[in-house]
């Protein structure tokens, strides 16, 4: 137990809001993908985080948080009556990625803010590290 | 005890006491964002308490005595007011406002410490 796992504890949380933010700029740079059934169409990917456990902390009460895997979502692809377009298939519908715009940027807003407030945890206690460490100079 | 741990007085259980706490504090907000995550924190005058009978040396002569050095604070869940659809009950302001009050706290036990020691400097060197 020292000051020192807050680094590791807060780093967890850092890499595991990186990964949010990749999987949002994903989904936002593939918003606008276009298929010809809805099965090759591009579906939004979030992260599953949950709470490490088994990781390097050796008293359990303090953890930090991993990315177990990444899942697609399971909303329908829209689909459109677009006969004219090259992607169209024999009925002529095309089939539009599931991103939701609006949802991904509030979910990079909240992957910012978390990010955030790891870095002042840290900021923090290096503060407090540097303090304790020029005890008595 | 000896005299510089009777010099420097409470304030490192305070330090270390402190430390812990704001390694609880980091973890919540780290799991802000983790399905079903229980925010945790101990009670610093229970912790406070339990360091205090740790320090005053008792010794076991026997294996069936209780090891009184390993008295650790409990940690306990937090009770939220709001606790969110996924079950985590971490609320973000609330562990930053605590963890900004732990840290000054922190630095004020690092004041008094520092005040003890230049004390003692001071006896010592009968300037």
């Amino acid at each position: 137990m020292s000051l020192f796992q807050v680094f590791d504890i807060s780093a967890t949380a850092m890499s595991a809001q990186s990964v949010r933010l990749n999987t949002i700029a994903s989904n936002l740079a593939n918003a606008e993908v276009v298929g010809s059934t809805p099965q090759e169409t591009y579906r939004s990917r979030h992260p599953v985080f949950s709470t490490a456990f088994d990781t390097f902390m050796t008293d359990q009460s303090a953890v930090g948080v991993r990315v177990d895997g990444i899942v697609e979502s399971g909303v329908e692809a829209r689909r459109e009556y677009s006969p004219g377009h090259p992607m169209a298939d024999d009925e002529g519908f095309i089939y539009l990625s599931n991103v939701n715009t609006v949802e991904e940027m509030t979910n990079m807003i909240s992957a910012s803010r978390s990010y955030q407030s790891s870095v002042e945890a840290m900021n923090t206690t290096k503060q407090l590290i540097m303090r304790t460490l020029s005890l008595g100079s | 005890m000896n005299v510089i741990d009777k010099v420097l007085g409470v304030s490192p259980s305070v330090l270390s006491i402190r430390a812990q706490r704001l390694e609880l504090i980091s973890a919540n907000l780290a799991n802000a964002d983790t399905p079903g995550y229980k925010a945790v924190d101990i009670d610093f005058g229970d912790a406070l308490a339990k360091a205090q009978v740790a320090s005053t040396n008792l010794d076991s002569r026997n294996g069936l005595h209780f090891d009184i050095g390993g008295l650790k604070p409990d940690i306990m869940y937090r009770t939220s007011g709001q606790q969110s659809l996924d079950g985590n009950t971490v609320e973000t302001d609330q562990e930053h406002a605590e963890f900004m009050d732990n840290a000054i706290r922190y630095q004020a036990s690092l004041n008094f410490l520092e005040g003890r020691i230049k004390s003692v400097l001071l006896a010592l060197r009968g300037e």
